[in-house]
């Protein structure tokens, strides 16, 4: 028994039954008075000086209220890390990818405001481009930025212990590498804003965003702004996986607007634009050299990558350090080499997808790992049991896994999924792969260098006393963070969960730095606790001083005081509550015992409305090497999966006939919302392997800019999936809870490349797996081996 | 120009002026304010904009208002009554097959149009059922588990 009564349970989520009903409001349900419509003139051309810019015809237009390019809005930079603040909200020089942001328009009606943008001449000098990293880092090939020489937008170098010593101690060294496709984050609601700068010259955006508190930062910055004068309102949303994880130009460009107008300005991206927007997962290109001894002892990983960043550097200094960084789990391995180069080219910017930078990066090690295993004839499983990490264990990069149920999470699909009785077992063209991942709970350190506390969160009672409001900046995306704090809150406080009503997403709540690296259960989530048990004991402080009982000897659960020694007489205070007129219905009776909504009234009574607050910012973590930062972070969460499956050996097509996940999220505090994530994940990760890819014509047009021919998972396409909650009990976590959102993502591209290797003997180094390319990967086998 | 159409949506009459252009998820949501159809790609690959019309899930955003006048449409909006949700929406809540939340009032109404025509489908079914509407969070298994707790 946890002893708790609210968290671990399979409790509804708060916000489900709005969902289900049609009533929850996502940004494109909401109008306001006198609204405008806004749209965006992005480029057609992937590398162009622009020589001028017409907008008189537009402005012309009966119906269109403002026309703005570079001129009107400035050319402050932004981004995501101050160290890479590359993109202004406009062009002014040259347009740097298709989709690039020229000029915006505000209209009357959205049919009015896509016209005038029709009617914006844009005199455009064509330039080469750069599409490859080839291209890109040719001899004398143009530069996308001035500032980036080569076109290298970041570049990292480290190395921990000593990788050529170590691989002279080494019995086998295995090289091997995988390169990926440009993914998109496919979230089926497209971004959308609205922006009404009032006449108390105040700017409220309200966003499909996963980070209300970086937007107000940026909005404030580029628009010359004081933060406190920038509002930032996140509605429901619908999905974010990373994408929506920053500002972007639209946001940017509907606030100038409705300052410029001084009414409302709504503005929403079609599907094509959410792909021009780009910021999801980069193309890597991987190669990995590992050495490890005879007994399957790993001692050294030399590692290089490039990636195709497009054309601003976005999340990507964070991406390109996390792709090296997050090998340095869940194995034990004392020396790592890693040389990581992120590429600027003519293509649409890339970003932060769920599983930040680590999960390509993980298909190619894990492939490698499973290859490794058979060369020195050991089971898969085993060599992982091996090498894996333990609690306390700290990775040569000064990560500190902190909790860590590797081991558990191994044996726990082992078991599951009969591995014994198939691995190596199965008929031809039949096979089953197993592989390992982890992720932070939390970035350690914000996206600008700050002493900021990383969530602050409120809780008010009301003044019944049967209420307990919680006000958090955090942001529900979807992964049901709202429905986490609720419960953190009613166990901290020792409520049922229908006593607690929340507020979230707003930048008026307090700071919180958003839904992204999985850090809002474990961040938010102490937070949450810390505002809970401070209203907690200024009840109970109220509540000795009134019944003369000392503190220590109180607490509260499920909604009672309990008073751990003799019962106190609290006839006295009963008879003051009910005299109050707080409870019409439903005052206690005699016999009942003292409630925590009498008590807390008490409590109003004699402070006025309590409030309790919270705070957390991490303590200081890493090492004290250049980009230490990335990585690390409170806690780790880790997972293990096997996946089964069916290769066609006539058309390469792979069914994935069964997918099992074992993940540690620490203390579970929904466990519904634990197995969501999982699931969620595997379907992300399933479609990366096997199909997604961002596809460009010649001249950096997105050939499949829609979701027909940017196939996602369906749900025809998902097998039956086993998710497996392994708990652990993280010190660092509130009551324990650790990350789930996106370790599980890591090890399912490779434990899809092992059942291929396992159904038909073909190793591939390159996704997706479509039908083609396991087809071609068939037939060279066969060749080779004369099949 | 404007033409007026009339429908039965959610068992109400409407007379409505719309475009000729006007898709009749832009007529439901902006014109009507039934904003629980949700407009997620436009071009009927999302199936986020599901509504049934004359007993058949289709995507409204392929369907012009025009071409509704004379139909009987559900939305979501009209499977909630006076007693509360409808089973399905209820296992939805209760089964966790709910995440961001967008893909979901399409999603019921998929699940509703299989079930009014099949109340015992089968695991296979049920995700043929669904598989028009698209979910990035869930990885769809616990909307199959809700379909099919509803279905037994």
């Amino acid at each position: 028994m946890s002893g708790y009564d609210v968290i671990g349970t399979e409790a509804p989520r708060i916000d489900a039954p709005d969902k289900a009903t049609g009533r929850a409001l996502f940004i494109d349900d909401m109008t306001m008075p006198g609204m405008l419509y806004g749209a965006l003139l992005q480029s057609p051309l992937a590398h162009a000086r622009i020589r001028g810019i017409d907008t008189s015809a537009a402005k012309q237009l009966p119906g269109v209220k403002s026309v703005v390019t570079w001129e009107d809005a400035g050319l402050v930079k932004y981004g995501v890390s101050p160290a890479r603040y590359d993109e202004t909200i406009f062009c002014h020089d040259k347009v740097r990818h298709v989709g690039d942001n020229v000029a915006a328009v505000a209209a009357v009606d959205l049919e009015t405001a896509l016209e005038a943008v029709s009617l914006i001449k844009v005199d455009y000098e064509d330039l080469p481009a750069v599409f490859t990293i080839e291209q890109a880092m040719a001899e004398g090939a143009p530069l996308v930025h001035d500032i980036y020489p080569r076109n290298i937008s970041a570049e990292v170098h480290n190395e921990f212990g000593d990788v050529e010593a170590a691989f002279k101690e080494c019995d086998l060294i295995k090289m091997t590498s995988l390169v990926n496709k440009r993914q998109d984050c496919a979230f089926i609601e497209p971004q959308g804003c609205i922006a009404y700068y009032d006449h108390s010259g105040t700017l409220t955006l309200y966003s499909s965003t996963q980070v209300p508190h970086y937007t107000q930062r940026s909005v404030a910055m580029v628009l010359g702004m004081p933060i406190g004068k920038v509002r930032v309102v996140k509605p429901y949303v619908g999905g974010g996986f990373g994408a929506k994880a920053s500002a972007n130009h639209m946001e940017l460009a509907a606030c100038l607007m409705s300052m410029k107008t001084g009414k409302p300005v709504k503005m929403n991206f079609e599907r094509e634009q959410v792909f021009y927007h780009g910021r999801s997962r980069h193309q890597f290109f991987h190669t990995m050299t590992t050495g490890v001894k005879r007994d399957g002892t790993i001692l050294a990983l030399k590692h290089e990558c490039y990636m195709n960043g497009g054309a601003y550097s976005s999340f990507g200094i964070a991406t390109v350090y996390y792709a090296g960084s997050l090998l340095g789990g869940p194995y034990k391995m004392p020396n790592m080499k890693y040389d990581g180069y992120r590429i600027a080219t003519n293509l649409p910017a890339c970003g932060a997808q769920r599983g930040h930078g680590g999960v390509i990066a993980r298909g190619c090690w894990e492939q490698q790992l499973d290859m490794i295993a058979e060369e020195l004839g050991m089971d898969p499983v085993e060599l992982r049991l091996k090498n894996i990490m333990t609690a306390g264990d700290i990775t040569c990069n000064d990560l500190n896994m902190s909790s860590l149920g590797m081991k558990e999470c191994i044996e726990a699909v082992r078991d599951a999924s009969e591995w014994k009785n198939k691995k190596g077992k199965l008929p031809r063209g039949k096979g089953i792969g197993m592989a390992c991942g982890f992720f932070v709970s939390g970035a350690g350190y914000p996206i600008y260098r700050s002493d900021t506390f990383h969530g602050t969160v409120v809780i008010k009672l009301t003044e019944d006393g049967g209420t307990a409001l919680v006000y958090t900046a955090s942001a529900e995306i979807g992964q049901g963070s709202d429905t986490a704090f609720a419960m953190i809150a009613a166990e901290a406080l020792g409520i049922p969960l229908e006593m607690v009503r929340l507020e979230s997403g707003d930048t008026d709540f307090g700071v919180d730095l958003g839904a992204y690296s999985s850090r809002q259960t474990l961040m938010t989530g102490h937070a949450t606790k810390e505002a809970a048990e401070d209203v907690k004991r200024q009840v109970l402080e109220v509540l000795s001083k009134e019944l003369n009982v000392p503190m220590e000897d109180m607490d509260i659960k499920k909604g009672l005081i309990v008073f751990k020694k003799e019962k106190p007489d609290f006839s006295g205070l009963r008879t003051r509550y009910i005299k109050e007129h707080r409870g019409w219905v439903d005052n206690p009776g005699a016999e009942d015992e003292l409630s925590f909504r009498e008590a807390s009234r008490i409590a109003y009574l004699a402070r006025g409305s309590i409030v309790g607050t919270g705070k957390y910012k991490p303590p200081e973590l890493g090492g004290k090497f250049k980009g230490a930062a990335v990585g690390t972070s409170p806690a780790y969460g880790c997972s293990a999966q096997i996946v089964e499956l069916t290769v066609d050996e006539g058309t390469g097509r792979i069914i994935i006939d069964k997918m099992v996940d074992a993940h540690d999220c620490g203390r579970a505090i929904n466990r519904t919302s634990v197995e969501g994530q999982m699931q969620g994940s595997l379907s992300m990760g399933m479609g990366e392997a096997l199909f997604e890819e961002v596809k460009f014509d010649a001249r950096g047009r997105i050939l499949n800019a829609d979701l027909a021919e940017y196939k996602i998972p369906s749900a025809l396409d998902m097998p039956p999936t086993e998710v497996i909650v392994v708990e652990s009990n993280e010190p660092n976590g509130p009551f324990g809870a650790k990350e789930v959102g996106e370790g599980n993502i890591m090890a399912t591209i490779p434990a899809i490349l092992n059942a291929v290797y396992d159904a038909v003997g073909v190793r591939i180094y390159e996704l997706p797996l479509n039908p083609e390319r396991v087809h071609k990967a068939l037939k060279e086998y066969k060749q080779k081996n004369k099949i | 120009m404007k033409r007026i159409i009339q429908l039965t949506i959610n068992d109400k009459e409407y007379e409505v002026a719309v475009e000729p252009n006007q898709t009749l998820t832009d007529m439901l949501r902006y014109e009507l304010g039934l904003t629980g159809t949700k407009k997620g790609c436009e071009v009927g690959d999302c199936g986020s904009c599901t509504v049934i019309m004359d007993g058949i899930p289709v995507n409204s955003c392929l369907v012009l208002a025009m071409q509704a006048n004379g139909r009987k449409i559900t939305t979501i909006e009209g499977l909630e009554t006076e007693k509360g949700m409808h089973p399905i929406q209820k296992a939805f809540v209760e089964k966790g097959a709910i995440q961001c939340g967008f893909c979901t009032p399409g999603m019921i109404l998929s699940s509703k149009s299989l079930l009014d025509k099949n109340p015992n489908p089968t695991e296979e079914e049920i995700r043929a059922g669904i598989s028009g509407n698209l979910c990035r969070c869930t990885g769809y298994q616990k909307i199959v588990d809700a379909v099919k707790s509803v279905g037994k």
